[in-house]
């Protein structure tokens, strides 16, 4: 007889945390018209003509706003869209 | 030159000079956009698929600005990552708009009509053309455009960037009736 094998135990060293969202941050940059980042969020993500307005006014006053969230996959694909449009638009973890 | 719409769709109408100024710098852009990939690629990465984009965030502030990085300066290996796999899409992208904008440009001025996707190339064309000037004008918030000292060297190049915007502006009143359909003043 033989003692069945000794397999590794897994070991975790990733981040498992599940789930944590991705978010995607549009800075404020002085060339941007304000009417064109409202649009933008607008036809990007389908946001209300308000929700838009108030992200982008945000963008204006604060400096950035968080415009999306998701997975990281998810974010990389949006943070492109918001390039190819000129957004300065940047992901982090949350 | 100011967009309208019309029953044939989004009008502008650019004088000679308009024309001569959009070709010139739609031309320019295409030449930017082309800068830092003069090296021919890889042909075998190509083959099997593997990216090929330059991984690194130009060195030109005003290239850095229509290609930046995707995430933020404490990580800039996911940055290099990320461009590696999108910087030809990107770059592809925006040359496909400043393609559109000499394509529909009448070449002596006149008369423009634009379909809907031709008119968001030219949205985007036009803010890519405004982000390039601004960077290299070092335009802030607080840069009056109408209120240019006399011996300001960035005097015409200024002009053209609020020429640009406000034809910009009048380009997205076309496209979303439900701003306000007053366009500002010319610069």
């Amino acid at each position: 007889m033989t003692a069945p094998a000794q397999l590794d135990q897994p070991v975790a060293d990733e981040d498992v945390t599940p789930d944590t969202p991705w978010v995607v941050i549009v800075w404020n940059d002085p060339v941007n018209l304000m009417s064109y980042v409202t649009h933008v969020l607008m036809e990007l993500f389908g946001y209300s003509r308000s929700k838009a307005h108030a992200l982008m006014l945000d963008v204006h006053h604060k400096g950035r706003a968080v415009v999306s969230s998701g997975t990281r996959e998810q974010m990389e694909l949006d943070v492109a869209r918001c390039h190819a449009r000129g957004l300065w638009a940047t992901l982090q973890q949350d | 030159m100011r967009f309208k719409r019309t029953r044939r769709g989004i009008e502008g109408n650019p004088d000679e000079v308009e024309a001569a100024v959009l070709r010139s710098c739609a031309q320019d852009l295409l030449v930017l956009l082309g800068a830092g990939q003069e090296v021919d690629p890889d042909p075998l990465a190509a083959l099997v698929g593997m990216p090929v984009g330059d991984p690194e965030l130009p060195s030109d502030p005003a290239l850095a600005r229509l290609l930046p990085d995707a995430y933020s300066d404490d990580d800039p290996d996911a940055s290099r990552e990320f461009r590696r796999y999108t910087d030809d899409d990107l770059r592809a992208g925006k040359r496909a708009h400043a393609e559109v904008v000499l394509a529909t440009l009448p070449a002596d001025g006149g008369r423009l009509v634009l379909d809907r996707a031709a008119a968001d190339a030219w949205l985007g064309c036009l803010n890519d053309l405004r982000l390039v000037l601004g960077t290299r004008m070092e335009v802030t918030e607080d840069t009056d455009l109408d209120d240019l000292d006399e011996d300001d060297p960035r005097r015409q190049a200024l002009h053209i960037y609020g020429w640009l915007g406000w034809m910009q502006e009048s380009l997205l009143r076309c496209l979303d009736p439900h701003l306000p359909q007053q366009v500002p003043p010319a610069q």
